[in-house]
């Protein structure tokens, strides 16, 4: 299943890191981050919860890069 | 400017402002790194703040880090005004990036601006209430005054008026609509008031389609930003463990040599200046911007391109199939004769055009357009449509087959050849031989010139693939200089012959279509592309690259923004790359200092944000 959510990040290395920090979650199978769009695209597993999936997304964005934040 | 930046800008003027003042202050020891930590920490508390959080949480690549490294190793060695210099052009740096593409996402943004806020409705006494389109049915009527965005797509039932349809072809005269024309959600209402009847609710218009095609672009990423994600990811590590191995290695081995005792202070600098330049800004920031700025500019000129990688395919396309009808003809056929009937002609037309009133091909509407009255479609009964052959159908109680000469063997009836060309609609009424109508296409003034500037483009072979009978293909493609053609092909022939050339060429083939019977074609080719799909969904959902409006010379248009892009994405990849390299030789030498690795690293960012937004200007390709 996949969902498309909005973002906010202030550079695009920032960006890769968030890419990188999502694709890493339990429960992601992958992940994308279009800066240029402020948006992610998320691949979940199957059976995922992804609000319980995208709440551990935004801890682990959070953690590569203080300033950014996932809408939800 | 957002606070941000402009609580940014502020800390910049602030400290820029304090080391101009200390330079010519005669400061010595203690005091003046005192004096110098002030307009350093102003600039650069936060990164020096996320540099400590970074190395808790296990980033030691983070930038911040080596930008907090590099500057507080600067101080450390005596280089105060090197130290905080570095640390604010850093952050002029970073600044423009993000003004730069705030203002690049503006700009983009408000080309698309199509979004209508409201819809008209006409109350009790003709007095007008503003509604959001979201809320309309289906079958409403609707008022639009001039000025205004149409809301949703319909059909106009009254009043006449021209259209600005700017912002969704790039078409810049206007259209003039009057009395039953379909207009589409997206245009600018300019002269006249018109009362529309929706067609459609607000989510399937075509205005909220493209908006959330354009905005949810397909996030695969194209091959040079796979390729300079990669870059990045190794760039930072390896550059600093190149900076380290420099501040260790050479003094060592020098003192070795020498006897004299290592000279690690000048190593260290040189090693400092290479996590100045490690910072993989410029290269990650300037591939997708390119991107987003090319996309961006067709979307202006009327070509959708639905992500970077189609973007970029598209600069590499070999083979171009083009379906005929409605890609190179006008798709407006026009009854040109009747043949060996045995009816009056307006009888035969008659059972023809009831037969088809049902269809919405357009062999059914010029057949339409020759009967000419109204159809009473409570005379046809039990129709049925044979895919890629004709239709059959009973009026007024009669039998009627309609459809090309694969019907009539079908239906083993003995058919007479047309000597003119165009297409031939066999018509046989109660399982007799009726004669044929003779309908004839037009080929789009300006498809030849467009097939000839592919070729100008580096496209090196043309195909077009047709239902139609040989004799039209073959004197259409001739007229337009089209290499080879396939013609008498069912809607299933095309994907096969489609999936052959792609076997047969290992170069990129796209596959040219109007949507109407062709999106599995559009789908299947490496790059689909929709021409004139304004109002058709499946054009829309199954093509790569959408054209708004109907006229071959946009494809050449389409490529010409791709590689005008791929150019632009090639410059700053090289740019960018080169001249961090270069800057790593001569800062490894002693040649350059802390100074140019961050005028180069800054500047090499400003350098590629510009460039990648000239992608954006795609008016005279």
């Amino acid at each position: 299943m996949e969902k498309i959510y909005k973002i906010d990040v202030d550079c695009a290395n920032c960006a890769l890191k968030m890419e990188d920090a999502a694709r890493k979650t339990d429960g992601v199978k992958n992940a994308a981050v279009n800066f240029m769009a402020l948006k992610m695209t998320v691949d979940f597993e199957d059976g995922a919860d992804p609000d319980m999936v995208m709440n551990k997304v935004r801890k682990n964005c959070r953690r590569a890069d203080d300033d950014c934040e996932v809408y939800i | 400017m957002t606070r941000k930046q402009k609580k940014g800008l502020f800390r910049i003027c602030l400290s820029a402002i304090l080391l101009i003042i200390l330079a010519f202050l005669p400061l010595e020891g203690m005091r003046k790194l005192i004096c110098y930590l002030v307009p350093y920490l102003i600039i650069g508390y936060d990164v020096l703040i996320k540099a400590v959080k970074g190395l808790f949480r296990g980033h030691p690549f983070d930038e911040n880090f080596l930008m907090a490294v590099a500057t507080v190793g600067a101080t450390v060695l005596g280089e105060y005004t090197e130290g905080a210099a570095v640390m604010l052009l850093y952050q002029i740096g970073e600044l423009f990036q993000s003004y730069a593409v705030g203002k690049s996402r503006k700009s983009i943004g408000s080309l698309m601006d199509i979004r209508p806020d409201y819809a008209n409705t006409e109350g009790p006494d003709g007095q007008l209430i503003r509604v959001s389109p979201a809320e309309l049915e289906p079958g409403t009527i609707i008022v639009v005054q001039p000025g205004e965005k149409v809301p949703l797509d319909g059909v106009v039932v009254s009043g006449t008026t021209s259209a600005d349809t700017h912002a969704l072809t790039g078409e810049s005269v206007p259209r003039n609509l009057r009395e039953g024309d379909e207009i589409v959600s997206g245009f600018i209402n300019l002269s006249g008031v018109v009362k529309i009847r929706t067609t459609c609710s607000f989510e399937e218009s075509t205005a909220s389609k493209i908006l959330d095609m354009v905005e949810n672009a397909s996030s695969k990423k194209s091959k040079s930003e796979a390729f300079i994600t990669r870059f990045a990811r190794v760039y930072t590590p390896a550059v600093c463990t190149a900076a380290l191995i420099l501040a260790v290695v050479p003094p060592i081995i020098s003192s070795l040599i020498s006897g004299l005792s290592p000279d690690f202070g000048k190593w260290i600098y040189r090693a400092l200046t290479f996590l100045v330049i490690s910072c993989p800004c410029a290269l990650v920031i300037s591939v997708p911007l390119s991107f987003f700025a090319g996309i961006g500019g067709g979307s202006k000129a009327g070509v959708l391109i639905k992500g970077s990688n189609y973007l970029e395919a598209l600069s590499d396309i070999k083979t171009v199939v083009f379906d005929k009808t409605g890609t190179m003809t006008c798709g407006v056929f026009e009854v040109s004769g009747v043949h060996h009937s045995t009816l009056e002609n307006s009888k035969i037309i008659e059972y023809a055009a009831l037969a088809e009133s049902y269809s919405g091909h357009p062999i059914s509407k010029s057949l339409q357009k020759a009967y000419g009255k109204p159809l009473d479609k409570s005379r046809v009964a039990n129709v049925s449509e044979i895919g890629g052959r004709g239709i059959t159908a009973e009026v007024d109680g009669v039998s009627v087959a309609l459809g090309n000469k694969g019907l009539m063997e079908e239906l083993k009836i003995p058919c007479l050849d047309c000597h003119c060309v165009g297409t031939v609609v066999h018509v046989a009424i109660d399982g007799e031989y009726a004669g044929h109508i003779l309908i004839s296409d037009i080929i789009k003034p300006d498809a030849e010139a467009a097939v000839r500037q592919l070729k100008a483009c580096g496209v090196t072979k043309t195909v077009m693939l047709t239902g139609d009978r040989r004799e039209v293909a073959e004197k259409v493609s001739a007229q337009l200089g089209i290499d080879t053609v396939y013609s008498e092909l069912l809607p299933g022939d095309k994907v096969m012959k489609v999936e052959e050339l792609l076997e047969n060429s290992k170069n990129k083939l796209a596959f040219v279509g109007d949507g109407i019977n062709d999106a599995p074609v559009l789908a299947r080719a490496d790059i689909g592309i929709a021409m004139g799909a304004l109002g058709s969904d499946a054009a829309i959902e199954a093509a790569d690259v959408v054209l708004m409006d109907d006229s071959p010379m946009k494809i050449v248009k389409a490529i010409r923004i791709s590689k005008k892009c791929i150019r632009i994405v090639k410059e700053n990849i090289a740019g960018a790359i080169g001249i961090k390299l270069i800057c790593l030789v001569l800062g490894a030498l002693g040649i350059a200092g802390m100074w140019l690795a961050i005028f180069a690293d800054v500047g090499v960012m400003i350098i590629a944000v510009l460039n990648a937004i000239r992608a954006l200007s795609v008016k005279n390709l």
